[in-house]
């Protein structure tokens, strides 16, 4: 009993170790190089800020950062709903009809080349200044990988499989929910990921160019301010947040696709 | 084919083994001719025949319990009712300590033996198997096939099986069939002269000889 609560927690030690320490080190690693330069490099703190400034810079903004955080996790969480909710119903209808995925093709991706920082000004024109054009922004950013992948997986269904349900005479919805829809859920998670890495980015673009709130107006306050120790701040908090949300998709795909992240699998990329 | 009987249908790669399997459980649309079941044109071309593709197919994503339960499922039976009644039959099929596991972590004769039992779970008279030992090494294979002829006896279905294989037709048919190369059609009908139950040992016995000759020989292979 000892013996075995004892292995697991070996195990989950190594797993551990593995995950989250050896980036964790490195991370540390860069940001003392981080602070050694700013110390001795010779730079000013205008120009290069070091980490504890910024830190300090964080506390002493605490009571404009923590709104300005909340706005953005709103912005950003209200676009990714929208974008998960838009990217299925592409997705589905361009899986059904080969007319429709023919159509929408050309648009989705043009969707992608729009220059964001051309099209913020008139969002503010049509959405007015607050939380919509923000939204629309990170929406028009997210749904695009979660479209592409979801399609993706819907279309990487085992033919044979879907054939072999046919011949026990399942009906289409039938196959879509035993074979075609979790053939999607590994690519649709894929695109989930690289959406909830953009998403945080796109809200703060939305609020510089014409927020009322949330990180993106801070930062273009820190910068108009010439602080750029804030800058800095609302960077690392950009990133910390993206990179939050990340591992909480992360985590999430792990427990739903249980079948898709064996053991077996990670020891063989492990030994790879 | 005779209800209760063990078919095995051989023939050189390209003759259409597979093409005429997918026409008989319906995948497929004859470009002529008709396919009758029972003396007549079956109403519905699917779900007519147990099929048993190549490949195992089971569904990477569901334990080995609920890929069995499929048929069950598709026969409108609740998802507990049918998970009992595989969960009842894992036994004879060797996976009872597989059942809650994912297909990834089986062995190839392990996922043949899942396959197998979710085509006998489609609970039709007629079973289609389509080079189900195809890919397993020797070893497995001569065990499956012990095993299968024991489960024939013991569900009475009527097997239609395809091998490209000539020992392994003789040994499990009752009769077997011979598709020529394009365009394929039957070139001999065999009614296999061996007892039942089959034993390994037959395989090295003049008869068996003399039988796998006659096929090879249709199949265009002389000594």
């Amino acid at each position: 009993m000892t013996n075995g609560v004892l292995s697991l927690l070996g195990r989950l030690d190594n797993r551990y170790r593995r995950e989250f320490l050896t980036p964790l080190l490195l991370i540390l690693l860069l940001v003392g190089i981080w602070q050694l330069v700013a110390d001795y490099g010779g730079l000013s703190s205008f120009i290069l800020p070091s980490p504890v400034g910024v830190a300090q810079a964080a506390w002493d903004t605490r009571d404009l950062l923590f709104p300005a955080i909340g706005t953005t996790m709103v912005e950003t969480m209200i676009g990714l709903v929208i974008a998960i909710l838009l990217g299925l119903t592409i997705a589905a209808a361009m899986d059904l009809s080969a007319t429709v995925r023919r159509a929408l093709y050309p648009i989705l991706v043009a969707s992608q080349t729009v220059q964001i920082l051309a099209i913020a000004p008139l969002l503010i024109i049509w959405f007015g200044f607050g939380l919509l054009p923000t939204i629309f922004i990170v929406v028009l950013i997210c749904f695009f990988p979660l479209a592409l992948n979801t399609a993706d997986g819907l279309a990487s269904a085992d033919p044979e499989q879907v054939d072999l349900l046919r011949a026990m005479n399942a009906g289409r919805g039938q196959i879509w929910r035993m074979v075609r829809l979790p053939s999607a859920l590994p690519a649709f998670f894929t695109g989930l990921r690289i959406a909830v890495t953009y998403s945080v980015v796109g809200a703060t673009i939305g609020e510089w160019v014409g927020g009322s709130g949330g990180l993106g107006l801070y930062m273009l306050r820190s910068k108009n301010a010439l602080a750029t120790d804030q800058v800095f701040v609302a960077i690392v908090v950009t990133s910390a947040i993206s990179i939050g949300l990340f591992a909480l998709v992360y985590a999430i795909e792990r427990l739903t696709l249980p079948w898709y992240h064996t053991q077996a699998r990670r020891e063989a990329w492990e030994s790879t | 084919m005779e209800a209760g009987e063990f078919v095995t249908l051989i023939g050189p790669s390209g003759s259409g083994k597979s093409t005429l399997f997918n026409l008989i459980a319906g995948l497929l649309e004859p470009d002529e001719g008709e396919i009758w079941l029972d003396g007549q044109l079956p109403r519905k071309r699917t779900g007519n025949f147990g099929y048993m593709p190549q490949r195992d197919l089971l569904l990477p994503w569901r334990s080995v319990t609920d890929n069995v339960a499929i048929p069950l499922e598709l026969d409108g039976a609740d998802r507990g009712e049918a998970r009992a009644q595989v969960e009842a039959m894992l036994g004879r099929f060797g996976l009872e300590e597989f059942g809650e596991s994912y297909p990834s972590a089986l062995s190839g004769g392990m996922r043949q033996r899942a396959a197998l039992l979710r085509t006998i779970l489609t609970q039709r008279d007629v079973l289609l198997l389509d080079e189900p030992f195809g890919a397993l090494d020797a070893l497995t294979r001569r065990e499956l096939q012990d095993w299968l002829l024991e489960l024939w006896q013991e569900y009475s279905k009527t097997l239609f099986f395809i091998t490209h294989d000539v020992e392994e037709a003789l040994y499990l048919g009752d009769r077997v069939m011979v598709l020529s190369s394009r365009p394929g059609h039957i070139v001999e009908t065999l009614e296999v002269n061996l007892p039942r139950p089959r034993r390994a040992r037959m395989i090295g016995q003049p008869e068996f000889g003399r039988q796998a000759a006659t096929l090879l020989g249709a199949l265009g292979i002389h000594d």
